[in-house]
């Protein structure tokens, strides 16, 4: 049985004992998935009824799970997702017995911005009226033109260095999950950034958030972000963040937004794949996730029993050589 | 007055003589590679401008700031007692805009009523907006295309509507060929630089107005949203089952056309400060919270509601049964959640099966 089919089962055997199931249906084209919260067996008809099946299973649903807190409801999770869900429990943002976690071995998910980039030259993801997998190819239809493009080519880059296809923690899993790859997170995307002086780097800050509007999609798209309506961007008295246009002070939100994820990032990315103006956001939170795994040797998401660095301290730490400061 | 023309050799010759009397705004494509993001910017010369891709913003901010400066202040005393200097900043420059599609110049026909007093008795007239208004021309580019979220046809739209346009460009294989639309558009196209257009250009761009305008589905009846819409005021299941995936970000409203909401804060350093109207959207939730603390839309449930209510039923039921909605696509596009407006509006009148739309479950 094929593991969309599995998981089915899986969503019609929980439903009974919760509010709903959320998962991945249409959205609102061929490209596209949405997330779906199925309440009744008819509903789970949907579920992954799209064109690029599990490949299009891009929203990271744990998102949803602070809000639902209270019920019980079952959700359906990539690798990715299921270490935001860790991290939320670790965190006590949710409680472990209120969620029924549905696995599968994830292959990756798609990265609709490389899509539209590996386009010909002018033509935008909304044109393609038609898509389809067929072994490792997506096979896209724009109008009367068909275009094919390798699915290693479109996979979003925390794809490629993902060390959990399957869930880290699941009470349900279709399929076998496979052997852990071994890959290790080199940050290479950081490198180019990095390469630049502090000046150019300031720069192309400046230019990537002079497109920011502040719709704040990167905040409520982060599963992690958990002030919600109390956060210091909307917050009159103090007033942090000024309400003219600039560019300085959108970035001053950003560089807080990625403070308060230090120790708690899972580097899930649905931050920048939200923004609207494709501004690179995950760049500063993975600059974060390096120096906690450097100092700490603490990944977010991988031990529900675990206490995130930022969250506690410890009177001597094994990284940080206070006493040896001059 | 006969069309003109413009080859795209002379393009940035002629947006740098219309920069002499007009502020030139153009979709550019501020990214790294052939791809990048395409915004609206101020026109240099050496700049990437793009009109193959939609911008995925609006134009709105080229006539409604996403932040302006109301009024400067400086507080101090004058003979012991309190005193207040004001400073109105100056009028803006006037706007050219050129290249914008046809949905985005609608949307100001949206806001016009709120903000001129035409829609309110008299009772506003906001000066700030209609000082822009009236100096920016809206230099439309027929779409040559139509995207899967695109729906300005129903509501009375299309990809060359000339409805808030005051010229219409229409972009063929060796440049545009631009028409003038209202009296303010005369001023854009007073240029040397610009050739008449010939009988075969004008054929050519008909056609692909003609090409355009049959690419998209055809358009269900949205003319019961007014009502259907306040009979599901009170049906919470149904918001519920639509709102559940809407992370209640402002994406939508703030990439919208016609969303013309804004707040007011005053900000000081010392004894200088200023009176600043920045946007602000229906679907965050300091756009209701009340000085108690008390929070009427307490959840994104309220807030979707509100957004599409208003749109689709309180507006219009103001202002001559007009939807404030130009059908641009953008919330769609560039939803994170792909919360999809069409689809809650034909819903909420109970019409299944539209041309286009995808047939879902709900949410």
């Amino acid at each position: 049985m094929a593991i969309h089919e599995q998981l089915k089962k899986i969503i019609l055997d929980t439903l009974p004992g919760v509010e709903c199931v959320i998962g991945w249906g249409p959205g609102q084209d061929a490209l596209h998935g949405s997330p779906v919260f199925m309440r009744k067996p008819e509903d789970v008809d949907s579920f992954m009824d799209t064109p690029l099946g599990a490949f299009g299973a891009v929203n990271n649903l744990a998102l949803f799970l602070p809000e639902l807190s209270g019920k019980k409801v079952g959700v359906v999770v990539k690798g990715c997702d299921s270490r935001s869900i860790v991290q939320l429990v670790a965190e006590k943002l949710i409680k472990r017995e209120e969620v029924v976690i549905i696995g599968f071995p994830c292959e990756g998910a798609a990265d609709l911005t490389k899509i539209e980039k590996a386009l010909p030259e002018g033509r935008e993801a909304g044109e393609v009226t038609g898509a389809a997998i067929v072994g490792e190819t997506l096979k896209l239809s724009l109008g009367s033109e068909e275009i094919s493009l390798g699915l290693a080519d479109i996979k979003a880059d925390k794809c490629t260095r993902c060390k959990t296809p399957g869930a880290v923690i699941s009470d349900a899993f279709a399929g076998i999950a496979g052997k852990a790859p071994e890959v290790r997170d080199e940050y290479a995307d950081l490198a180019a950034l990095e390469a630049m002086s502090l000046d150019e780097r300031f720069k192309f800050w400046e230019r990537e958030m002079s497109r920011c509007i502040r719709c704040y999609a990167c905040r409520n798209a982060c599963p992690l972000c958990v002030c919600r309506d109390h956060c210091v961007a909307g917050s009159r008295s103090p007033h942090w963040i000024t309400q003219t246009d600039s560019t300085r002070d959108k970035l001053m939100f950003q560089i807080i937004h990625a403070t308060h994820l230090a120790g708690r990032c899972t580097g899930c990315g649905e931050c920048q794949r939200a923004c609207p103006a494709g501004i690179p956001v995950l760049l500063l939170k993975r600059t974060f996730n390096r120096g906690v795994a450097e100092i700490f040797g603490y990944d977010a998401g991988m031990d529900t029993e675990a206490t995130p660095p930022l969250l506690t301290f410890q009177v001597e730490e094994a990284h940080i050589k206070e006493r040896e400061w001059q | 007055m006969s069309n003109k023309f413009i080859s795209h050799e002379k393009l940035r010759d002629w947006l740098e003589d219309l920069s002499a009397r007009f502020e030139v705004w153009a979709p550019v494509n501020t990214g790294q590679d052939a791809k990048g993001v395409v915004v609206y910017r101020p026109f240099v010369r050496d700049g990437a401008l793009e009109f193959a891709r939609k911008p995925v913003e609006s134009a709105k901010h080229t006539v409604f700031p996403r932040s302006e400066t109301l009024v400067n202040f400086k507080t101090g005393a004058k003979d012991g007692k309190p005193a207040l200097e004001l400073h109105v900043p100056e009028d803006p420059p006037a706007r050219a805009v050129f290249g914008l599609p046809s949905c985005d110049a609608r949307g100001f026909q949206i806001f016009d009523p709120v903000y001129n007093g035409s829609g309110t008795q008299g009772l506003a007239r906001d000066n700030y907006y209609l000082r822009r208004r009236n100096a920016t021309v809206l230099i439309v580019k027929a779409c040559s295309k139509v995207l899967n979220t695109c729906f300005c046809n129903w509501v009375g739209g299309g990809p060359a509507c000339t409805e808030g346009a005051d010229v219409l460009a229409t972009e063929l294989p060796d440049g545009f060929i631009l028409a003038q639309v209202t009296a303010r558009g005369e001023a854009a196209l007073g240029s040397a630089l610009l050739a008449p257009a010939s009988d075969s250009q004008e054929k050519q761009a008909r056609k692909l107005h003609e090409e355009a305008g049959a690419a998209l589905c055809a358009p269900p009846d949205l003319s019961a949203s007014v009502s259907a819409l306040r009979g599901k005021f009170d049906d919470s299941a149904f918001w519920e089952a639509e709102a559940s995936k809407c992370l209640s970000c402002g994406a939508c409203t703030y990439l919208c056309p016609t969303c013309y909401c804004f707040n007011i804060t005053d900000e000081a350093r010392g004894v200088l400060g200023a009176r600043i109207r920045s946007w602000d959207a229906c679907m965050l939730p300091l756009f209701t919270m009340e000085a108690s603390g008390h929070n009427p839309r307490t959840g994104k449930i309220q807030r979707l509601r509100n957004r599409i209510g208003h749109k689709f039923s309180y507006y219009p039921s103001l202002h001559n049964g007009r939807i404030a909605c130009c059908g641009c696509g953008r919330c769609i596009k560039s939803c994170p959640s792909s919360v999809d407006i069409r689809r809650i509006v034909t819903d909420a009148i109970g019409i299944t099966g539209t041309a286009g739309l995808k047939e879902q479950k709900n949410g």
